[in-house]
C-alpha cells in the first residue's frame, strides 16, 4: 500500500473491515456490558496513550466528561473514531471494524458518565493568582483577555485533565506537545529574537517573540538559528507558587470549559 | 461523462499523433513529456537546458490550474505539442494549453459507490499513444479518450472494484498496447499487470503477481494464502524496447503486518518483475523483501541506465526501495550487482551476495509494538527518483524515521481491508526528509539536502544541471545537480506529493508540478 495509515498514529491489533456502504445509525446498536468490556480493551490499546487511561486527557482532550464538543451524539462519535479529525492529531481508526468502532464509542460514553475527578483548591483564589502573582495572563488568553504567546486557555478543562495541567504548571517542559519548539535567532543585521516557532518550511521560519510579535525570516538571512528542543519560555511555577497555591490555580483552570 | 469546454477545440493546434516511434525517441525530443517518467528508461531526466543553474533564480509562475477537488493530487502531467494532459483524482482527465493554463477539454469520471482504496482517490497520470489518451480509474477501469476532444473511445473493466481493486497509477503505452497495474494491497486482492490492445481495449495479456496453486512460486505461500496474497502493481514501470521487456514493481503481500499464516517468501510480492512486452510472460524476477511484514511495497520506479560495477559495464536497472536499500540489478537477467542502504534502517544487517536481505532478529511486528526503521511509508515511496546521465547521479527523495510496528488479527472478507496490524509513532521523533544523490554504481552518498519535515515528492533532473523537488510545506525548489546547493525556491502554498515534469511551451522551457489541488507551471521571465 501507499501511505496506508499515514495518519494511523495508533494502530491496531484488530481487523480492518470498513464497509463504504455502511449507513451509520443515530444510536449505538452495540452497548451491552460485553461490548463495553471489549471497548475498554480497545481504548487502552489505542486511545489511552493520548486521552489518558481513564479518559482524563493528556496529549488529547478529556473524554471523561458528559458532553464531547466534537461528538455530541452517538452518530458523530462513531464518525470521529472512524474518520479522525482533519487538521488535528486525532487519527482515523482505519483498522477498526464497525462493531469495534461502536464498542469503543460505547466505552467512551460510559466514562463520560463517571463523576469527573475532584480537584482540591479554591478556584476563586486560583483566578487571582493566575492574573496577579503568577502573571499567567501575560501569555494566555482566557475569554478574550490576556497575552497571546502561550496557548489559549478558555476551554482548557475540556482539553486537558487536572493531572496534566498540574504537571504543566510545575514543570512545563514535561508536557511539551509534538512540534513545539523554542528558538533563538540572530539576523545578519544583528537582530536577536527569542520566541516560539509558529511555522517553518525548508527555506523560511516564522516566529512569535516573547512579547507576542510575529517575525518571518528566510533562513539564508539568519546568522544563527538555535533550536532549544525541550525548552519553553513558560517558567516552572514550583518555585513561584506554594503547593496550596498550585492547587488553587489548577482548581481555577479546571473551571475553564468555554461556553459549556 | 465529458464536458466540452471549448467547442472550437478542433481548430486549435492540439497534438495530433504521438506514435510509438516518438515514444521510443522521447529522450531525443525533450520538448514533450510523453510518458509518466518522461521516457521508457524512466530516468525522469530532461535534456532541456534553457533553465540553468545560472538563471534559475529568474523562474516564475507562468500559470496555475486549479482542480475542483479536495482529494490529494499526485498527478504527473504529460505534454505533447504544447498540450498538457493531466489526470485528476478518481481518473478524470483535463487537457490544458501550456501557454495559458486554460483547459481545452475535460473528461470527468463519475465513480460508483463500490470504488474503494486504502489511501484516497488519487491518480498519478495518463498515457498517450497515437491519437488517444489512456487513464486508469479509481473504480478499476482503463479508459481510452480521443486526444483532441476527451471523448471516450473505449472503457474496459480491468478488475472488480468490489473486491478492493482500484487503479491509481499511470498506464504505460508501448507498441500497440497499454500496460496498467492495480492497487488493492490492503484488501487481499490478487495482484496483476495487464496489457490491452490500444485500439480496441481488448485484453492482450495478464500477468498474475501471485501464482495460482501448482504454478512456480506457489510453494512460497503456506496453505492457500496465495489466494489473498495481494502484491499489487500501483506505480508505473519502465520499458526496454531493445529487449522488449517491461519492468514493473510489485507491492506488499497480504495481510500487511501479520505474516504468520503465509509462511514462505511470498512470491512475487515486493519484487521487480521483467515481462515480455508481447506476451506478458515472466522473464525474471528479483524479490527485494522476502516475506515482508512491514508493508514495504516495491512499487517504486525502476530506472534503466548503464552501470559500471567492479569494472564491468552492465545494462542495469537502478532501484531505490521502500525497504531503505538501493539496488543495482542486471536488467538482462535480474542478477544482483550491488546494493546498500540509502536511508536509516534497522531491520537488516545488510544484503548477501545474491541481494537477499540478512534480516535482524526482533524486527517483526508485535502486539506491543516493535520499533523498526524505516517506518511503513519507507525509506522512499512511490514518488519518482531521477537519474542524470549528465551528472551521473541517482537522486532519491528519502526518509529517515521509524515506527512502532503492531501485529494484529487478519480475517479476510471480500472487499474489506485485510491488514493484520498497523503502525504507531515513535513518540518524540520527527520524520526527516532528505534529497539524496547517490553514485549510481555503488549507492554511495554523494550529497544530501535536508527538508524541514517529510519527503513525499518526486525528483526531476535536467541538462541545465538542476534537480527539481518539492516539500510537504509547499516549497518547490531547484538544487545544483552536482552539489545539492539550493539555487531557487517558491512557496506554492500546498502539500507537494507529486513529480515534476519539464517541456517546451512555444519554444520556452517550463517546469510543472502538482501542489495542493493545483498544477503550477514555471518559466523564465521575458
Amino acid at each position: 500500500m501507499r501511505f496506508a495509515c499515514l495518519h494511523l498514529l495508533f494502530a491496531v491489533a484488530a481487523m480492518a473491515q470498513f464497509d463504504p456502504e455502511y449507513v451509520v445509525p443515530k444510536e449505538n446498536p452495540h452497548a451491552t456490558p460485553a461490548d463495553l468490556k471489549n471497548g475498554q480493551q480497545l481504548f487502552m490499546g489505542q486511545c489511552a496513550r493520548c486521552h489518558g487511561p481513564k479518559g482524563e486527557g493528556g496529549r488529547g482532550p478529556v473524554l471523561a466528561q458528559p458532553r464531547l464538543r466534537r461528538a455530541p451524539d452517538d452518530e458523530s462519535l462513531f464518525l470521529v473514531i472512524r474518520d479522525g479529525i482533519r487538521g488535528t492529531e486525532m487519527p482515523s481508526g482505519d483498522s477498526l471494524d464497525t462493531l469495534e468502532t461502536w464498542q469503543l464509542a460505547a466505552y467512551i460514553r460510559s466514562i463520560g458518565r463517571i463523576a469527573s475527578e475532584s480537584v482540591p483548591g479554591d478556584p476563586k483564589h486560583g483566578q487571582d493568582l493566575f492574573q496577579n502573582k503568577a502573571h499567567c495572563s501575560q501569555c494566555h488568553i482566557v475569554n478574550g483577555q490576556g497575552g497571546s504567546l502561550g496557548p489559549e486557555l478558555t476551554e482548557i478543562a475540556t482539553l486537558r485533565g487536572a493531572a496534566h495541567l498540574r504537571a504543566t504548571v510545575l514543570d512545563p517542559t514535561s508536557t511539551l506537545s509534538q512540534g513545539f519548539l523554542q528558538v533563538r535567532l540572530v539576523g545578519k543585521d544583528g537582530r536577536r529574537i527569542t520566541g516560539v516557532r509558529v511555522n517553518e518550511d525548508t527555506f523560511t521560519i516564522q516566529v512569535r517573540d516573547l512579547k507576542g510579535g510575529l517575525h518571518s525570516f528566510q533562513k539564508d538571512d539568519l546568522k544563527e538559528l538555535h533550536r532549544d528542543a525541550g525548552k519553553t519560555p513558560m517558567p516552572a511555577f514550583s518555585t513561584v507558587l506554594s503547593p496550596a497555591e498550585v492547587d488553587d490555580v489548577i482548581a481555577y483552570l479546571a473551571t475553564l470549559r468555554g461556553n459549556q | 461523462m465529458r464536458i466540452a469546454l471549448c467547442v472550437w477545440a478542433a481548430v486549435l493546434p492540439l497534438a495530433a499523433q504521438v506514435s510509438y516511434e516518438r515514444l521510443r525517441q522521447a529522450e531525443a525530443n525533450p520538448g514533450d513529456w510523453l510518458t509518466y517518467s518522461g521516457s521508457y528508461n524512466a530516468q525522469r531526466y530532461s535534456a532541456l537546458n534553457q533553465i540553468t543553474a545560472a538563471n534559475v533564480r529568474g523562474l516564475r509562475p507562468v500559470w496555475v490550474y486549479q482542480m475542483n477537488t479536495t482529494e490529494r493530487v499526485e498527478a504527473s502531467p504529460l505534454v505533447a505539442g504544447g498540450v498538457m494532459y493531466v489526470s485528476e483524482p478518481g481518473g478524470s482527465v483535463t487537457a490544458l494549453d501550456t501557454a495559458t493554463g486554460r483547459p481545452f477539454w475535460r473528461y470527468v469520471r463519475t465513480l460508483p459507490k463500490v470504488a474503494r482504496g486504502c489511501c484516497g482517490q488519487v491518480n498519478r497520470g495518463v498515457a498517450i499513444l497515437n491519437d488517444m489518451v489512456y487513464v486508469g480509474t479509481f473504480d478499476s477501469h482503463l479508459v481510452a479518450l480521443d486526444i483532441n476532444s476527451g471523448i471516450v473511445r473505449w472503457d474496459t473493466e480491468v478488475a472488480d472494484p468490489k473486491l478492493g481493486y482500484s487503479i491509481t497509477g499511470a498506464p504505460l503505452a508501448l507498441k500497440d498496447k497499454v500496460v496498467v497495474g492495480v492497487a488493492g494491497g490492503e484488501y487481499g486482492v490478487r495482484g496483476l499487470i495487464d496489457a490491452y490492445d490500444a485500439r480496441t481495449g481488448q485484453r492482450a495479456w495478464r500477468f498474475w503477481t501471485v501464482p495460482a496453486a501448482g504454478e512456480p512460486g506457489s510453494e512460497t505461500w503456506a496453505g492457500d494464502t496465495n489466494k489473498t496474497g495481494a502484491a499489487p502493481t500501483w506505480v508505473t514501470g519502465a520499458y526496454d524496447p531493445e529487449q522488449n521487456t517491461v519492468f514493473w514493481g510489485t507491492g506488499n503481500p497480504g495481510p500487511d503486518w501479520n505474516g504468520d499464516a503465509r509462511a514462505g517468501d511470498n512470491l512475487y510480492s515486493d519484487s521487480l518483475v521483467a515481462l515480455d512486452g508481447d506476451s506478458g510472460k515472466l522473464k525474471w524476477y528479483f524479490q527485494f523483501t522476502p516475506h515482508d511484514t512491514h508493508d514495504w511495497d516495491s512499487t517504486e520506479v525502476p530506472v534503466l541506465a548503464d552501470a559500471v560495477v567492479r569494472g564491468e559495464k552492465h545494462k542495469a536497472v537502478l532501484f531505490g526501495n521502500r525497504n531503505a536499500f538501493y539496488y543495482v540489478l542486471d536488467r538482462t537477467n535480474g542478477k544482483f550487482l550491488a546494493g546498500k542502504p540509502f536511508a536509516k534502517q534497522s531491520w537488516a544487517k545488510g544484503l548477501d551476495d545474491s541481494g537477499r536481505p540478512i534480516v535482524l532478529p526482533n524486527t517483526e511486528p508485535t502486539v506491543q509494538g516493535a520499533r523498526v526503521y524505516p517506518d511503513l511509508t519507507g525509506g522512499t515511496n512511490w514518488f519518482s527518483p531521477s537519474f542524470s546521465p549528465q551528472a551521473n547521479l541517482f537522486y532519491v527523495a528519502s526518509r529517515d524515521g521509524g515506527g512502532m510496528y503492531l501485529k494484529g488479527n487478519a480475517v479476510y472478507k471480500p472487499g474489506a481491508q485485510f491488514n493484520g496490524g498497523g503502525q504507531g509513532p515513535i513518540l518524540g521523533e520527527e520524520m526527516q526528509g532528505i534529497i539524496r544523490a547517490l553514485d549510481p554504481n555503488t549507492g554511495n552518498l554523494k550529497w544530501e539536502f535536508k527538508l524541514r519535515s517529510d519527503a513525499e515528492a518526486g525528483i526531476l533532473s535536467t541538462a541545465g544541471n538542476l534537480v527539481f523537488a518539492g516539500a510537504n510545506e509547499g516549497d518547490f525548489f531547484a538544487l545544483d545537480a552536482s552539489t545539492g546547493h539550493a539555487l531557487w525556491h517558491f512557496q506554492t502554498g500546498g502539500l507537494i506529493n507529486a513529480n515534476p515534469v519539464t517541456y517546451l511551451s512555444g519554444g520556452k522551457q517550463q517546469v510543472a508540478i502538482a501542489t495542493g489541488n493545483s498544477i503550477f507551471a514555471f518559466g523564465l521571465g521575458e
